[in-house]
């Protein structure tokens, strides 16, 4: 198995990480750490084995890095979380950002296993591999976060079904 | 199972724009100069002779690809042969791309640009660098005059070989060899781009 070009690794992943650093940090802090995660991915990418899970790989740096940033910000008594800006994206209507605002209240684990396991479409073990604890917390952390969005955010779509991910 | 709707929507509303993407691509591609970990930068022009990629280590330009080599397949073989840590990043090919553009409008005549020759090793090497400074523009030299130039005039053929396996071509004019007899054989980016190049140098 050949290692692709770094390019491809951005091009493959680079959305991905991005929603989910968006997820787990929100706007404010989102831009710098993708930024760092995909740097330092690349300094130590010749090293990764060829047949490694790069997508677990690159959310496993983007954690260690919200981490670091939410210690920051918290050594700073800035709030992590803030309102997110319009642009973000696109499609975004009042409906999605009062589903990214529950999202931002979520507790920190909820918050992360349902980013890492729905945004990232890791399966739970390797969920639980990153936040630490075991398969079975992951996945109730992850359902426990579901069901609160789903309690603070009445405008569920039928449309919009993307199921499980891969 | 959970209903699939939230995630769903969750994912949609936290889709950043192609701009944005683009732009934190960029900022990733000066860091990483910066950091000097891009081991290796490319972009594509578009010439008379179609879309060149162009790609460049921190020692010099070291692949130039005409889109009949397939450019996904020869980034791959550089990922392979050199480093993974390539990423899409113009800057780097200011300068190449620069006297691409002054070559083909016929305002420049020779390349003043740094070579990373890793990529043609031994005797390819060797007729490599003779075609870049012995064999003039608006010139050709027959296969077997290269050879000569080379140091081995019995190896007409091994010149052949090295002008199929160029990784710089136009920037190494290796279109610039033909026969002996003046026709032109196969060429690496197909007839009509030498074609196209020798009638450039002939009339610019």
């Amino acid at each position: 198995m050949k290692k692709q070009s770094f390019e491809t690794v951005v091009a493959d992943h680079g959305p991905a990480v991005l929603r989910v650093c968006l997820a787990v940090l929100g706007p404010g802090e989102a831009d710098d750490a993708w930024s760092e995660t995909f740097l330092s991915a690349m300094k130590a990418y010749p090293d990764l084995p060829a047949d490694a899970n790069v997508e677990a790989w690159l959310v496993t740096i983007a954690h260690r890095r919200a981490i670091d940033v939410t210690r920051a910000a918290a050594r700073r008594a800035i709030p992590v979380v803030e309102v997110p800006e319009t642009g973000t994206a696109p499609g975004a209507d009042a409906r999605d950002l009062d589903l990214v605002e529950a999202m931002s209240k979520l507790p920190a684990k909820q918050k992360q296993a349902v980013a890492y396991h729905y945004l990232a479409g890791l399966p739970y073990a390797d969920v639980a591999a990153i936040l630490g604890g075991t398969t079975d917390a992951a996945r109730r952390a992850s359902a426990d976060g579901i069901a609160a969005l789903r309690r603070s955010y009445p405008g569920t779509t039928t449309s919009a079904i993307t199921g499980e991910p891969r | 199972m959970n209903s699939p709707d939230v995630p769903g929507d969750l994912a949609r509303a936290l889709t950043a724009t192609p701009a944005h993407l683009e732009a934190l691509h960029e900022r990733l591609a000066a860091a990483a100069q910066t950091d000097g970990v891009l081991d290796i930068a490319y972009r594509t022009v578009d010439t008379p002779v179609g879309t060149l990629l162009l790609a460049a280590t921190e020692l010099g330009l070291v692949r130039v690809a005409y889109a009949s080599e397939n450019h996904d397949a020869v980034l791959q073989t550089l990922a392979d042969r050199i480093s993974p840590r390539i990423l899409a990043a113009p800057a780097r090919l200011d300068a190449t791309a620069r006297e691409l553009d002054e070559y083909f409008t016929g305002r420049r005549r020779s390349f003043d640009l740094a070579l990373d020759w890793r990529l043609s090793a031994g005797f390819r090497g060797q007729v490599l660098h003779h075609l870049a400074t012995d064999v003039a523009y608006g010139q050709t030299a027959s296969y077997g005059a290269v050879a000569q130039l080379a140091g081995s005039p019995k190896a007409a053929r091994a010149v052949g070989t090295a002008c199929a396996t160029n990784p710089l071509p136009v920037i190494v004019p290796c279109h610039r060899v033909v026969r002996s007899d003046g026709s032109m054989r196969g060429y690496l980016g197909g007839r009509d781009a030498r074609r196209t190049l020798l009638t450039l140098e002939a009339t610019a």
